[in-house]
């Protein structure tokens, strides 16, 4: 079981998400720069939050279009599990490997704050009873408010694709959606950072648990090892 | 040749900024507002003849790259051939 994190110039989060495969959850981790055009042996590919190319054009927008971009498509399509984080949240819909976009908050606002997250039952591991009705998970993001045409917005519900809902929407987001996945059940995103509410000093450590969350969708096996 | 590429917000997508900036115009006592959309203008300088061929390589890139289709439109004018 590798963990791959991406590393992208602008990215900031990735030593946060790092230490939490690595020293949280105890996995093989390492990093990989945006200019390889393979991710080697990797089960889980994680996209951090920061701010990819300046955020320049739009949040996600360069970055998509990195060498290592094509090799992240490639392994989504063959069903490998891939979890974006904040700006790793954006440049998943900006690559089409999940539906919708993210634009400015609505209150124009920087919302820097440890935000309330009702859990949507979504999957198998992914859901209140494994997670609790709800979970707290910093945030920090100026451009988190989801986006989704009607019918769009229609299928997300229908598949229940939605993972976490603000229980106080900072953003202005569609359906007060802080997370979704793909349909395949394998693309994870969401605008709250599990990396930084693990530690005992994190405002919250509920995000070992989302983290496992998402990892059981493909490797249900590692979580019960790593308790 | 010249070109100029617009990039504005759907009609139907929210547009926060707009919303503020059409706020400041009233505040400024910019009578008889109806509303207030902000996009961007992106201007290329590109070495190519206009040919339908490269009017959709335009299209394309405008599309994948310059724009989000599912929050934005764009419009291309070529200013200068």
């Amino acid at each position: 079981m590798n963990v791959a994190v991406l590393q992208f110039p602008g990215s900031n989060c990735d030593q946060d998400v790092f230490h939490l495969f690595a020293g949280g959850l105890r996995l093989p981790t390492r990093y990989v720069w945006h200019k390889e055009t393979g991710l080697g042996a990797a089960d889980l590919v994680v996209i951090p939050g920061g701010f990819s190319y300046g955020d320049y054009l739009r949040c996600g927008a360069i970055a998509r279009f990195s060498p290592v971009m094509a090799a992240v498509r490639d392994f989504a399509g063959a069903g490998g599990l891939v979890f974006g984080i904040c700006n790793g949240f954006q440049i998943l819909c900006e690559a089409g490997l999940l539906p919708g976009a993210l634009i400015r908050n609505a209150s124009l606002e920087f919302r820097c704050l440890t935000s309330a997250l009702k859990v949507e039952a979504s999957t198998e591991a992914f859901n209140p009873r494994s997670l609790g009705a709800a979970v707290r998970l910093p945030i920090g993001h100026g451009e988190g408010n989801y986006r989704i045409d009607e019918p769009g917005l229609a299928r997300l519900e229908a598949n229940r694709q939605v993972l976490l809902r603000y229980v106080e929407n900072p953003n202005g987001s569609l359906g007060d959606i802080a997370g979704i996945r793909n349909e395949s059940g394998n693309v994870f995103g969401m605008m709250p950072h599990p990396d930084r509410a693990f530690e005992r000093f994190h405002p919250s450590q509920d995000g070992l648990a989302v983290a496992r969350a998402v990892l059981a969708a493909r490797f249900p096996e590692v979580l019960r090892r790593t308790g | 040749m010249k070109i100029n590429v617009f990039v504005t917000p759907k009609k139907n997508v929210l547009d926060p900024q707009g919303a503020a900036v059409g706020h400041a115009l009233e505040s400024l006592g910019f009578q008889g507002l109806k509303g207030t959309r902000v996009g961007k203008l992106i201007e290329l300088e590109v070495e190519a003849a206009d040919t339908p061929d490269f009017r959709a390589r335009l299209d394309q890139v405008c599309r994948d790259l310059l724009s989000n289709p599912v929050i934005e439109d764009f419009r291309c004018e070529i200013v200068q051939k």
